[in-house]
């Protein structure tokens, strides 16, 4: 049943690859040449066996391990290295676009209304589900092969092609498994929103699942999805039969779908959906409230993401010495400087590019000012008893609150990991401090950020560049070897980089005075120009 | 007394001349309709009302202040609805009434579940799976929830189904009664011509004529069906005679008001059988306006004799 392909779903297919005929390519060369360009790195920074086990060193610690997953660290060649580094997170972002695309021709287009137009021609009803579960299988099968045989092209001595083959396999069968979730839950859910919340959950439950599983008990591994992937041992012991597995519980995915499909009643749902609240709660009265409540649920993400990068660099901390002894592009980047170690001054490197990180989510913040405004949505705030400086200090308070919180979890997050690898940790002040001192240069970004929404709103999104560049010259800069004013253009670069430099407070305050100088001339701005829409 | 006041008010857009000296005044206690093709300047003029944009010359006043530089306090006593009204799609739409509410302040005493029930609308849906006519009653039900002194109303019903549409002039009619002020921008003549005391057209970012409708209508032709003993010769001599048309035996035409006694005058020559005669409606008056326009395609200024070709 789930696979009777008739002129309607024939037709229909074609209808998704030509309303995809962009979408589908930029996923599938984005992955390809990521996936490509690792390995190659790889040979660049780790050429030596000698280099490789070292990295296996620091990968052998529960955090790295609950991330990527497990390895014969042992057998360390290019091969192994990229496929445990690899293949697991690009299998997340597979079944990422697996949720996305999905989601939009099933639930989305239902929703829309365009399904009911479909159906009311000469076509069958099971056909406008089929259409769509073909077209993504067959992209997935198509990045499969684009993924094993562009490894396998690269020569690269470990790198085979029944490993490559396996590495590409192992991402298309992850990627149709969540064609099938996505499809299961498309006939559950009454609302697109819904759909692609609900599998991107399951995405990350797999995920984390796996990763408690990795680090505690084996059979919890064994009930994810994505546990499966990390036992191919791709070119190492390359097991297929987890392929085999992924492949089989995709097809009843697949017919569960069509059967739901079946017995439900167009734009209705199998679960009925949930009332949502039918007054605002104490949160909702006033803009602040609002703001939050609209970003919550990224906010959150953000904060898990944060803590979970600082997690991962804290991990690594307690056998860094050892690693950077072996590579010279790192020597070269951590020039060793009288009287603090490597690993002191790789947090402190890493300190500096993880709060250029925490910006991000702080100039969204504020930037979601601008977004509202041009979505006419500003304008119901405004039309009522909300003046314009109400309204830009309520995104202005949420977005240093955010970076202040992003910045401080980054931070936390990177000594709670490190206590546990290191001999002789720092104390969580010494961390925490390292990173805080960043807090003002962040303050000016926000700040400019603000000043452009007063001032220039159509050019909102240039702070981006201005990130870009700060992350760019402040982390490459030692390896490039650019002059020091180049650096100096960027807030980041005139924090003194505790504990390595003195403390000095002058360019503490001169950047704290800038941000509040910029952001008052924005809040001017705002008051003065023409709301648009 | 005057509780909204506009004196020559422009605004342009880098170059681009969106209103062009427009002059307006509503009354306390009168609706005010204020009607105009699509890109006239209605929403650009109650977008300057609401000091969302800032006029480049002119003053535009509510309750004696100034719109711009005083919206705050304003605001605490008027209700806007929007006629696009774009809501979070994560938030309910019972949570943006609430919203809506508590930001204007005012009393407590809200009329929430009674609209609710009035414009059949369930709040505890997601604004996302709102049609378009449901997210517009969202913003009616916050506005009429709370009493205000002044209803801005910018095309409110355009996506009602006709039951909502007389939902919602129950609504400017009861406020009306209570001795509230309203502004309707509207493309739907009957409703305003059912509502509003006085009337504003605007053409081209300027206000081209003001009234009640009754003055209007003085300005205009009126329609006459005439059946006479013999057939009428000569009409089309006259002046001010326009649409001539035979039905049956009777003939059709239209009158210039100002002309009427005299085309009377030679019709009853030719014994009268039947006559009758329709007032113009807001649409004759409103397509007068604009089928000139249309003809000559010419974006010249306002023509003021156009009214009375």
């Amino acid at each position: 049943m789930a696979f009777t392909i008739n002129k309607g779903t024939g037709h229909l297919s074609r209808l998704i690859i030509r309303r995809d005929r962009i979408r589908i390519p930029l996923w599938v060369i984005g992955i390809c040449s990521f996936t490509f360009m690792v390995p190659i790195a790889f040979k660049e920074l780790y050429g030596s066996q000698e280099q490789r086990d070292v990295m296996a060193q620091t990968m052998e610690n529960p955090a790295m391990i609950a991330m990527v997953g497990p390895a014969d660290l042992s057998n360390y060649n290019l091969g192994v290295m990229t496929a445990h580094q690899m293949l697991l997170l690009t299998a997340v972002v597979v079944g990422l676009m697996s949720v996305l695309l999905v989601t939009r021709h099933t639930r989305g287009d239902e929703e829309n209304g365009r399904v009911e137009m479909i159906r009311s021609l000469p076509v069958r009803r099971i056909s406008t589900l089929n259409a769509v579960l073909l077209v993504n299988a067959s992209t997935n099968i198509l990045l499969a092969f684009l993924v094993g045989l562009g490894l396998y092209t690269l020569n690269i001595e470990s790198m085979n092609i029944e490993g490559s083959l396996l590495y590409g396999a192992s991402l298309g069968a992850t990627g149709i498994f969540f064609v099938g979730i996505t499809a299961v839950f498309g006939q559950l859910f009454e609302s697109s929103r819904g759909v692609t919340g609900f599998s991107i959950t399951v995405l990350l439950i797999v995920y984390i699942v796996r990763g408690i599983g990795d680090i505690s008990n084996e059979v919890l591994s064994w009930i994810s999805p994505l546990g499966w992937v990390t036992k191919t041992g791709v070119y190492d012991e390359n097991n297929w039969w987890p392929i085999v597995g992924l492949i089989g519980v995709s097809i009843i995915l697949f017919i569960i779908a069509n059967y739901l499909h079946a017995i439900r009643d167009l734009e209705a749902g199998i679960l009925p959906s949930r009332p949502g609240r039918k007054s605002a709660s104490v949160i909702l009265q006033n803009p602040i409230g609002l703001e939050f409540r609209l970003q919550r649920t990224g906010m959150i993400s953000w904060a898990i993401g944060m803590f979970a990068i600082g997690a991962s660099y804290g991990s690594v901390l307690g056998d860094l010495d050892s690693f950077f002894a072996g590579n010279d592009m790192m020597k070269q980047l951590f020039t060793a400087k009288e009287g603090y170690s490597v690993t002191m001054q790789f947090v402190s490197m890493i300190m500096m590019v993880m709060a250029i990180l925490a910006t991000v989510p702080a100039v969204m913040a504020m930037n979601k000012l601008y977004g509202e405004e041009k979505k006419g949505r500003s304008e119901h705030l405004l039309g009522r008893a909300v003046s314009r400086t109400r309204l830009m200090g309520s995104f202005l308070i949420i977005s240093v609150i955010n970076g202040f919180v992003m910045l401080s979890l980054a931070a936390i997050g990177l000594w709670t990991a490190s206590v546990s690898v290191m001999e002789e940790p720092y104390s969580l002040g010494t961390v925490y401090g390292m990173g805080l001192i960043y807090y003002p240069a962040m303050l000016v970004m926000i700040g400019v950020a603000v000043l452009l929404i007063g001032y220039r709103p159509r050019i909102t999104s240039f702070i981006w560049l201005y990130v870009v560049y700060s992350f760019i010259v402040l982390y490459m800069g030692g390896l490039f070897q650019f002059s020091e004013w180049i650096g100096k253009l960027s807030p980041f670069g005139h924090i003194p980089q505790i504990p390595l430099e003195d403390m000095t407070w002058m360019p503490i305050i001169m950047l704290i005075s800038i941000a509040a100088a910029v952001t008052v001339v924005g809040f001017i701005g705002y008051n003065r120009r023409d709301m648009g829409r | 007394m005057s509780v909204l006041q506009v004196n020559n008010l422009a605004k342009s857009f880098g170059k681009v001349t969106a209103l062009n000296g427009v002059n307006m005044e509503v009354n306390e206690g009168e609706v005010f309709g204020f009607i105009g093709p699509n890109g006239a300047g209605k929403s650009t003029t109650i977008r300057v009302l609401l000091g969302i944009l800032k006029a480049t010359e002119g003053e535009a006043k509510i309750f004696g202040k100034d719109a711009w530089s005083e919206a705050v306090e304003i605001h605490k006593r008027i209700a806007y609805v929007p006629g696009d009204v774009n809501l979070w799609p994560n938030l309910t739409g019972g949570e943006v009434i609430d919203l809506f509410v508590k930001l204007r302040g005012g009393n407590k005493k809200s009329r929430r579940e009674e609209l609710l029930k009035k414009f059949d609308l369930d709040p505890s849906k997601k604004c996302g799976a709102y049609s378009k006519g449901n997210r517009q009653k969202v913003a009616l039900v916050a506005a009429f929830s709370l009493d205000a002194d002044l209803y801005i109303l910018d095309e409110p019903t355009s996506g009602l189904d006709p039951l909502m549409e007389q939902v919602f002039q129950q609504c400017v009619m009861e406020a009306k009664r209570a001795g509230k002020s309203v502004l309707l921008s509207s493309h739907i003549l009957s409703e305003v011509e059912k509502l509003c005391d006085r009337v504003g057209i605007i053409r081209q970012g300027k206000i081209i004529e003001t009234g009640t409708l009754e003055e209007l209508r003085h300005l205009t032709r009126t329609n006459l069906l005439v059946e006479t003993k013999e057939p009428i010769t000569h009409l089309h001599e006259l002046k001010g005679i326009h649409d001539m048309e035979e039905k049956g035996r009777a003939l059709s035409f239209q009158v210039d008001m100002e002309e009427l006694g005299a085309v009377m005058k030679r019709v009853s020559q030719f014994g009268i059988v039947k006559l009758e005669s329709t007032p113009p409606t807001l649409e004759d008056l409103f397509m007068r306006h604009y089928e000139g326009k249309g003809q000559t395609g010419t974006e010249a200024g306002g023509d003021p004799n156009g009214f009375y070709n």
